[in-house]
């Protein structure tokens, strides 16, 4: 019995070794899509044009600046400031969140007219972002260690995983799937199926650009099957490594959001 | 009220060109740097119910807000007006609610000078240490959440440490929140011993001195990890008239000096905070003038969590402690209603948004189990698109006294409903 193990060991080696025979360890491609998609530069700031449309074809629009910053490394702590410009009503709101990956995330609101700074409870990650079919999470991704990942399909193209939630009470999905392009190592389409494994929500990444040599998602769309409606989000002058403050993440900024936001 | 519907006929008239106001903001922005926004609203309310002194109808205006900013580079500069033709006075008033400047003069340093709301503390819709201006009118006869602060022609300067951050408030003259006087709305006089109305407004005793009528305000604040900490110190007045001067029977704001910290932390799922603080009427002669209301202790503790998807519920429990209520009984005119020595409220707040956010139902209840009185606020608003927004909502008081706080305003109970068009 010896020599078989030996030799299958010797075969485990040789597929792990060569990178043309065998995919990588399955945690390494979720972590690098991870990064990718939200962990380009040490900081960045895009604007975002969401246009929202339901089921009878009326559309809404959010117009924001988000500012990022890593404060840890690839796939740790972070932190977002947003500055909305429309729809008129939410104009010059300012909402901040402190990411982190070990515990519930601080998220606070600024309401100009009442100069109110509002705490607001993060317990629901997947709960709409600003009433579009972005949930929070859509915005500042989902902790990987929420989900069991399981390889189910893998072509030419992409890497075809499943999702399966460790605390399935916490969430509306029973599972998600998600295709990673191999190239580019970002998830380009993502399908989220309910306990009757009917799919009911979709995402499609439709643009695609190098920006300062980061791979950055310009165009995605998140589609709600059920109601009908769906939300494209559209980013806009992008820029990586701003060497932006830490500072600017406070409730300072909160109450007088900085240039960086504000351009 | 003719006015009223004359100058909303107006402004529906014109608000359908939105084109030419998107047109008017793009030219401002591109030919002088100028960010105007705003919105023409109406907005009306009924009593349900007959008050001996008020009139039937409690709310019917319409009302226009332009603001504009300019950002110069090294400081931004804000204008903020209102134009409202008020049917139930019959008046048509401009008021600013903001008009400052806000710059930096050091790296560390925030200046803003002029008038402004200002707010602080962490009560929801209960304030300890947050003694900035209010219009208590405006939210019970149901106008926008934001009238609620009123603009303070304040300079509020912030520094910002390592350690520790400053925010310090110079109000020169005070102007005191908008109280209940009997304009709009009944109240409980306790030199008539009745409900009283538009027929007994009392007058004011003012405070126009630079040099004695100023009010200072002072914040320290500290985050630790996810915790928010914060002390506060108030040197002005109370900001209702808690006095009254005896020979001409004018209403007074008696000094107040006050002191307070407060605690922001998440709880349990949620955010939990409690605030604290005492309050010196150092007019009341430690209890002795029963004329003036006494020095008081003040605690809130609050909780607020998402219960479900798009639904969130926050309880809050509030106390005020009378000092020295023993004078106060004993000075107290024979035949007047006494005020307990505590009296507390316990609040909740339930948020439902619906239909992508779009429908929001909302309901915040105040109740005293110590004056029997509560005072129900529901609210139902839906954005019909980014630019329209209908809104209904109640203002209702229940209480088995006449004289307590929200059961004085028993007959002033209405309903409202509002559209709004932003732009």
């Amino acid at each position: 019995m010896l020599i078989p193990r030996l030799f299958f060991i010797l075969t485990l080696a040789a597929l792990v070794a060569s990178p043309t025979l065998a995919a990588p360890p399955l945690d390494e491609i979720i972590r690098k899509a991870n990064n990718v998609s939200y962990y380009g530069g040490d900081d960045g700031r895009a604007e975002v044009a969401m246009t929202i449309t339901d089921n009878q074809g009326r559309t809404r629009e959010r117009l924001f600046t988000i500012l990022r910053k890593d404060i840890q490394k690839d796939g740790g702590n972070q932190l977002y400031f947003v500055y909305f410009k429309r729809p008129s009503d939410v104009r010059k709101t300012t909402f901040l969140v402190h990411k982190f990956i070990d515990r519930d995330d601080d998220r606070w609101m600024y309401l100009p007219s009442l100069d109110l700074v509002k705490r607001i409870a993060a317990s629901d990650k997947r709960t709409s972002f600003m009433g579009s079919n972005f949930f929070y999470e859509d915005v500042s991704g989902r902790n990987l260690d929420a989900d069991h990942h399981e390889m189910i399909d893998e072509n030419d193209t992409y890497y075809v995983i499943r999702n399966t939630p460790k605390d399935p009470a916490s969430v509306e999905f029973a599972s998600y799937t998600v295709w990673i392009d191999k190239k580019n190592s970002l998830p380009m389409k993502a399908e989220y199926k309910d306990k009757t494994a009917t799919i009911y929500r979709t995402m499609e990444v439709l643009g695609v650009e190098t920006i300062q040599g980061y791979t950055t998602v310009t165009k995605s769309l998140i589609s709600d099957l059920g109601t009908g409606g769906n939300t494209i989000a559209e980013f806009t002058n992008i820029k990586y490594n701003l060497s932006l403050s830490a500072d600017l993440f406070s409730e300072r900024y909160l109450r007088t959001p900085p240039k960086e936001a504000r351009q | 009220m003719k006015k009223v519907l004359f100058i909303l006929s107006l402004l529906i008239s014109v608000s359908p060109a939105q084109a030419d106001m998107l047109q008017l903001k793009d030219s401002l922005f591109d030919n002088f740097g100028l960010d105007l926004a705003g919105f023409i609203e109406g907005r009306g309310g009924v009593r349900t119910q007959n008050d001996d002194y008020s009139d039937d109808v409690s709310l019917a205006e319409a009302r226009l807000q332009l603001d504009l900013a300019k950002d110069f580079g090294w400081g931004v500069f804000k204008a903020k007006g209102d134009l409202l033709a008020d049917g139930v006075v019959d008046q048509v008033t401009g008021r600013m609610r903001e008009l400052h400047l806000l710059f930096s003069p050091l790296d560390n340093m925030d200046m803003k000078i002029g008038r402004q709301i200002l707010t602080w503390g962490t009560g929801d819709l209960l304030f300890i240490n947050d003694f900035f201006a209010k219009d208590w009118q405006a939210f019970f006869i149901g106008r926008d959440d934001e009238y609620l602060k009123a603009p303070s022609n304040a300079i509020k300067g912030s520094v910002f440490f390592e350690l520790i951050n400053i925010d310090l408030v110079y109000i020169p003259v005070f102007e005191g929140s908008t109280h209940i006087s009997g304009e709009r709305l009944s109240y409980w006089n306790g030199a008539l011993g009745r409900t009283a109305g538009e027929d007994y407004i009392f007058d004011l005793e003012e405070r126009h001195s630079t040099s004695r009528d100023s009010e200072y305000a002072v914040r320290l604040a500290r985050n630790i990890s996810s915790m928010e900490l914060a002390l506060y110190g108030y040197n002005g007045f109370w900001q209702t008239p808690e006095g009254m001067i005896v020979p001409d029977l004018k209403l007074r704001y008696p000094r107040l000096q006050a002191y307070g910290a407060s605690l922001r932390n998440p709880l349990l799922g949620g955010i939990g905070n409690i605030e604290t603080g005492y309050y010196h009427s150092s007019q009341s002669d430690s209890g002795r003038d029963p004329l003036t209301r006494n020095s008081e202790y003040r605690l809130l503790l609050g909780f607020e969590r998402e219960i479900a998807s798009n639904f969130t519920a926050g309880c809050q429990y509030y106390l005020e402690w009378m000092m020295d209520y023993d004078k106060y009984e004993k000075t107290l005119a024979p035949g007047s209603p006494a005020k307990d020595e505590y009296r507390s409220v316990v609040t909740l707040r339930l948020t439902k948004l619906l239909m992508n956010q779009n429908l929001t139902l909302s309901l915040f209840t105040y109740y005293s189990p110590t004056d029997k009185d509560c005072y129900i606020r529901p609210k139902v608003q839906y954005k019909l698109t980014d630019q329209w927004r209908l809104e209904g909502g109640g203002n209702i008081f229940i209480g088995s006294d006449a004289h307590t706080f929200f059961g004085q305003f028993e007959d002033n109970t209405n309903v409202y409903a509002g559209v709004r068009w932003s732009f």
